[in-house]
């Protein structure tokens, strides 16, 4: 190949890079076509007028009508609450666009094909992502502050003379927000990932049901909280907003990483074919190496393929041990507290409980011995991994840990009661040598499930990316999990009681 | 300033691009020639660093297309194949949006856009909005903006197709003049006549793999063989073909008149005249036969089918 001279532009390019300040600049010029034009359009503007300067009047007509009506039968804490209810609707309609505005700034963009020019310039794919969501909020976000405003106005300055809770209102405001941001980013991934409007607004009953069930939740919240009153908010509206806001980072962190160039102009159709779909997953399974051959014998597997997946989750193994380790931390913290204790019989002789310890494994295994613990592991673990799918992650790390949270918990107790704590140790070790890394790999599975959507490894879209999760956790669940859950079941029902009785002489 | 080295890409089991090396300097015009689907596009949109290639590398301007994403983009203006214009907004809004993602200053990208739009007789619809335009005005809005930045390297995807006779050759001399200033061009086309006007090289791209590259001339004696030559005499040849066996290869003959390849017309043609001339021969005319693209594209792409280029090697 030929030595290539570049010679520049005779418009010289600035590609001042990595600031922050560049990326909300460039973003900012998106963002302000894009809202240019949805304020062009009369099926945006309509509605946020009317949204913004007649709706209001409406709830407050609604409010001093109820208002009157609650007070002949002396039920004015109806009225008293209906009043900042219904400010939250007044702000909530208006957002509601920024559903459609985002859905039709992606979507619709793709369809009108006026997307790949913008692809093909040098802005990156954050600052398009973070251009074209600020602009699907600001339309909507303005009407919603603006009609609350108008609202509290005419509230403040009507009949009923209402002087709106400082804490109350600054909540609202906030809701009104995350539960804008929650839409917009939710609407983005839905947008970057179909390619027709109607799909879109068909997968948005996604974001718009449970955002229904938030509302009822919130305005349920706000008629019966004890706080309700209070100068500095209501409690539980509080945890909504900072759970809100963690969906947010977690959609905005997920809507990066499907909002790339790469998805956007490499898928064409929406289309299903689960058959090739499983086919891949099965070759990935059985595959060795780089190249994905299959698998020539199970020994050949086990020494190469299984490592690799093992290898691939050291990250996500990682987190999960430190998740165990707080949680059993946690567990001793819990069990320390005064109003936590367990009244255990102080400094008795444990000799007498050891023939007790068959009796205790049926109680809680039932009859079946290993099968049900193999059974009672799985159905845990398979919880785990299927919410960790629809929680990025999360609740992966919420369900299993719970059981180091309880051991953690039980040593405590056992110390506080004088007992050797060391003793539970043979109870838990025998089978636990087995059980508790196989845990950490199911577990650390179902975190990596949920995670790896929001950030792929480089040059893999979503879709790659989780398709190698999957094939990985059912090569690690055929070779590792079952067999070490099977494993430790037979030892826990065969080995440890006999050595716990022997420890404890019974 | 186009430089490919077996650039492939892959979508899931399909193969659109396989190993396509490309190599195109500054001032030149490359003409991708193929059938729909055939990958063109494609490349295109590997080259502008849109798409990422499964194997292979691309560098563009001097920029690598993975690495330097940002950069290539920077430098390089893009005619999509649907132009993807937004209909609300008017010419000069338009390219002024463009202009700040380029980053080019507010005095210098309105005087770009007015001399653009001037250049191909859109001024007058400077603030239409773009919704109004007709589809070449839209096609040519479209190419203004993929050189509002003055890139140096300019991909262009069926620049003319859905333009005039009259647009089409404004858009065509307006490529010849940036060429002489050193703009690359890579182009995908449909119209053989516009390519073997405009390029400096072809590539023949059939099902992913080009399957033939170089001049038209290069291209056109590999397939479909040297230059043909018709001479004309006045009265009858009386033997004459025999005659020249020694310096042309006779294909055909009439009454008064032959037909002949001649590797090197140049050279040939001059002698053969003299020789005639200098027998008494009343030549009438000696003129070359055209062959043009469409022979030399339509018989590549037969010589690939015959090769078996014609079986699914899309699939992986």
């Amino acid at each position: 190949m030929t030595n290539i001279s570049v010679s520049g532009p005779a418009i010289p390019v600035s590609l001042e890079r990595s600031s922050l300040g560049v990326t909300l600049r460039n973003a900012m010029i998106i963002t302000r076509r894009e809202v240019r034009d949805s304020l062009r359009d009369w099926r945006i503007i309509g509605p946020i007028l009317a949204l913004t300067f007649f709706f209001p009047f409406i709830a407050q007509f609604f409010a001093n009508q109820l208002t009157g009506f609650v007070a002949n039968y002396g039920a004015s804490i109806i009225a008293d609450r209906s009043i900042p209810f219904l400010l939250m609707i007044v702000g909530f309609f208006p957002i509601s666009i920024s559903l459609v505005i985002a859905l039709e700034t992606f979507v619709g963009e793709k369809e009108r094909r006026t997307l790949e020019p913008l692809l093909s310039t040098p802005l990156t794919n954050t600052e398009l992502y973070v251009g074209k969501s600020v602009a699907a909020m600001i339309p909507p976000l303005l009407a919603s502050y603006g009609g609350m405003s108008v609202y509290l106005m005419s509230l403040v300055l009507g009949s009923l003379q209402w002087r709106p809770p400082g804490g109350l209102v600054v909540q609202i405001v906030l809701l009104t927000t995350v539960q804008a941001l929650v839409m917009v980013t939710g609407a983005v991934v839905i947008s970057s990932q179909t390619t027709s409007t109607r799909s879109a607004n068909l997968l948005a009953s996604f974001i718009i049901i449970p955002m229904a069930g938030m509302i009822w939740l919130e305005s349920a919240i706000m008629f019966l909280a004890p706080d309700a009153e209070s100068p500095n908010g209501i409690g539980a509206l509080w945890a909504i907003i900072a759970g809100m806001s963690v969906v947010v980072l977690l959609l905005l962190r997920l809507g990066n990483s499907v909002f790339n160039r790469e998805e956007l102009l490499g898928r064409q159709i929406d289309s299903i074919d689960l058959r090739r779909w499983f086919r891949r997953v099965w070759r990935q399974v059985r595959a060795v190496g780089g190249k994905g051959l299959p698998a020539t014998s199970p020994w050949g597997w086990y020494r190469h393929s299984v490592p690799a997946s093992l290898g691939r989750l050291k990250g996500a193994a990682g987190v999960t041990a430190l998740v165990f380790l707080a949680a059993l931390i946690a567990g001793v913290v819990i069990g320390l507290q005064p109003q936590w204790r367990l009244p255990l019989p102080q400094g008795a002789s444990l000799t007498h409980t050891a023939g007790g310890i068959g009796d205790a494994s049926a109680l809680v295994f039932g009859s079946g011995g290993a099968l049900s613990i193999v059974m009672q592991n799985w159905r845990i673990l398979a919880l785990a991994s299927l919410l960790a799918v629809f929680s990025f992650g999360s609740m992966a790390l919420v369900i299993t840990p719970m059981v180091y949270l309880v051991i953690g918990y039980v040593m405590t107790q056992f110390a506080l009661a004088g007992y050797n704590p060391a003793l539970l140790v043979p109870a838990l070790a025998v089978h636990g040598i087995i059980e508790i890394p196989v845990i950490l790999v199911a577990t650390a599975c179902a975190l990596k499930l949920g995670a790896v959507i929001t950030r792929p490894p480089k040059r893999q879209t979503v879709g790659q990316a989780w398709t190698v999760a999957f094939s990985d956790a059912v090569k690690l669940w055929l070779g590792i999990i079952l067999p070490g859950l099977v494993l430790a079941a037979l030892i826990e029902t065969c080995v440890t009681p006999a050595v716990v009785q022997a420890l404890l002489g019974g | 300033m186009i430089e490919a080295i077996r650039l492939t890409k892959d979508y899931d089991d399909f193969r659109a691009v396989d190993a396509v090396s490309l190599d195109v300097p500054a001032g030149a015009v490359l003409v991708l020639l193929g059938p729909n689907g055939a990958g063109k596009t494609t490349i295109v949109r590997m080259l502008t660093s849109v798409l990422t290639p499964t194997e292979g590398s691309a560098r563009v301007a001097g920029f690598d297309v993975v690495t330097h994403a940002a950069d290539v983009r920077a430098h390089v203006g893009v005619l999509t194949e649907q132009h993807g214009l937004y209909e609300r907004m008017k010419a000069v809004e338009y390219l002024d949006f463009f202009g700040q993602v380029y980053h080019m200053p507010a005095d210098l990208r309105r005087k770009r856009s007015l001399d653009l739009m001037d250049r191909f007789g859109l001024t007058f619809a400077l603030n239409k909005p773009l919704g109004e335009y007709s589809k070449g005005m839209k096609q040519k809005l479209a190419l203004v903006r993929a050189m509002l930045h003055d890139p140096p390297v300019l991909l262009l995807d069926e620049p003319t197709s859905a333009m005039d006779p009259q647009s089409a050759r404004l858009v065509r001399d307006a490529i010849v003049d940036m060429q002489r200033d050193q703009r690359t061009f890579l182009i995908t086309t449909h119209n053989l006549a516009e390519a073997q006007h405009l390029a400096s090289a072809i590539a023949i791209i059939r099902k992913g793999r080009i399957i033939a590259s170089g001049t038209f001339e290069d291209l056109a004696r590999q397939f479909v063989g040297d230059p043909l030559m018709e001479l004309r005499v006045q009265g009858e040849l009386n033997g004459l073909a025999s005659e020249m066996s020694d310096l042309v290869t006779v294909e055909d003959e009439g009454a008064n008149w032959l037909r002949y390849r001649v590797a090197r017309p140049v050279e040939t043609n001059p002698r053969l005249l003299q020789r005639l001339i200098g027998q008494g021969v009343p030549v009438v005319s000696l003129a070359p036969l055209s062959q043009t693209l469409e022979d030399v594209y339509l018989q590549v792409v037969e010589e690939d089918e015959a090769k078996g280029g014609d079986r699914d090697e899309h699939l992986r």
